[in-house]
């Protein structure tokens, strides 16, 4: 019988702690009491693995979900989804959803007076290959005014949501993009102390994906939380 | 050389956009065996009011204890229970979701779980998901739950879900983000 191989858990200050005051939801939201440790259990280790058939074939192309293309900058979004040791993950689900062109969310609650693209959904799921790549058709999204602080704005962004191989590994990211300027000032950006950390959090842009006349390519790869080297024994 | 982890960022408001193609309330497809039922709650933050805007994933074992996933080795008996969920709440805060109760999970070593319900909890103001579980109430394994064993006496109540006095096959189980009745969180 085999002892449970766990998950490494996160170096200080590479992940955001939970109470980040400048980021003003986080103060009623963020419990008070420290977490408390759980062993290793078969419970984290296991997790959905999903067939890949849930995601059609076009829902990795974001500028194919209308009667036309969105407006907007075409971009290609990319990149390797591995675990610590750089081994990759393979055949994994990952989604993702963002703002249109202008700024604006295809939600009810989105009030931001900018004009919805009724060719633009802004919502897509991908699963990756044998090496962990992925890749995303869609358009560069546009920045946003939120009310966090007084002339607040969110620097583009899209949201990454990742499985893995466990119910240990799940993560929900944001993707940057290079040379935004609005970066220094988003306190959900900055609730990532360490800096490596935090700039990992943006992509760069790629020559490689690019496309000639179609498409600029960006890079994001993503790495989630690697295993312990060996078996630990906990009670 | 080992890299870093990919920091967490919120989900923000509009998840939902994103998250309500794989939503699923009902767990129960493929279950075969095991009792039903439905788990009703709310999440509140702290100022006692609803979260809106908060989406819980489930992770589950089946009636026998069992996962479906590689590193579980033990045999699924023609069992296509899957165990996962992902349940939004509505307006006022509220979720609702229908499931199978887990068996016990029993470790290779022999150590056992109580059954409970592994949950990732989502929301705007959160920078990274919640970690908790949902135990059940009159469990005689609970008072051996190597989990349940790390929480504080006074705060395991808020693991163990209550039976709902109006329906026999309905558990009640709120999340309380701060405040006395805070919800125990874990950190793996």
């Amino acid at each position: 019988m085999q002892p449970l191989r766990g998950y490494r858990k996160a170096l200080p200050g590479t992940q955001p702690e939970y109470l980040h005051p400048p980021y003003r939801s986080s103060a009623r939201r963020a419990p008070t009491q420290p977490p408390i440790s759980l062993p290793d259990t078969l419970s984290e280790i296991t997790g959905p693995i999903f067939p890949k058939d849930i995601v059609g074939a076009k829902a990795c192309d974001l500028t194919r979900q209308g009667r036309t293309e969105p407006l907007g900058e075409r971009i290609i979004v990319t990149g390797k989804v591995m675990d610590e040791d750089g081994r990759p993950v393979r055949e994994s689900l990952v989604e993702i959803w963002q703002a249109n062109a202008a700024g604006r969310y295809l939600h009810k609650w989105d009030q931001h007076d900018a004009p919805l693209d009724p060719n633009f959904i802004g919502v897509g799921q991908a699963f990756t290959d044998e090496e962990g790549r992925y890749r995303f058709m869609t358009i560069r999204p546009g920045a946003y005014p939120w009310k966090n602080h007084a002339n607040a704005w969110r620097p583009q962004h899209i949201h990454f949501s990742l499985f893995g191989p466990a119910f240990a590994t799940r993560l929900v990211t944001q993707m940057y993009f290079p040379g935004d300027p609005l970066l220094e000032f988003d306190p959900i950006f900055n609730s990532v102390s360490d800096e490596a950390a935090r700039n990992s959090l943006i992509s760069r842009f790629d020559w490689d994906p690019t496309t000639p006349e179609i498409a600029l390519g960006f890079r994001f790869d993503i790495i989630l939380r690697g295993r312990n080297a060996t078996p630990m024994e906990s009670k | 050389m080992s890299s870093r982890t990919t920091p967490s960022q919120t989900v923000g408001p509009f998840y939902s956009i994103g998250f309500s193609w794989l939503e699923r309330t009902d767990l129960t497809g493929g279950a075969g065996t095991g009792a039903h039922l439905t788990v009703r709650g709310r999440v509140l933050d702290g100022d006692g009011q609803p979260v809106p805007d908060a989406v819980l994933e489930i992770w589950q074992a089946d009636a026998q204890g069992r996962y479906a996933h590689p590193e579980d080795a033990r045999e699924l008996i023609g069992n296509p229970f899957f165990g996962f969920g992902r349940v939004p709440v509505n307006d006022a805060g509220e979720f609702c979701f229908k499931t199978v109760k887990p068996g016990s999970v029993t470790r290779a070593d022999g150590v056992k779980q109580a059954p409970h319900l592994e949950i990732s909890l989502f929301m705007r103001g959160l920078l990274r998901r919640l970690v908790t579980r949902i135990y059940f109430p009159a469990e005689p394994e609970n008072g051996s739950d190597i989990v349940l064993a790390r929480v504080p006496i006074a705060r395991r109540h808020t693991l163990i879900a209550r039976p709902d006095a109006k329906s026999g096959n309905t558990l009640l189980w709120d999340v309380h983000l701060q405040g006395d009745k805070e919800t125990v969180f874990f950190d793996y």
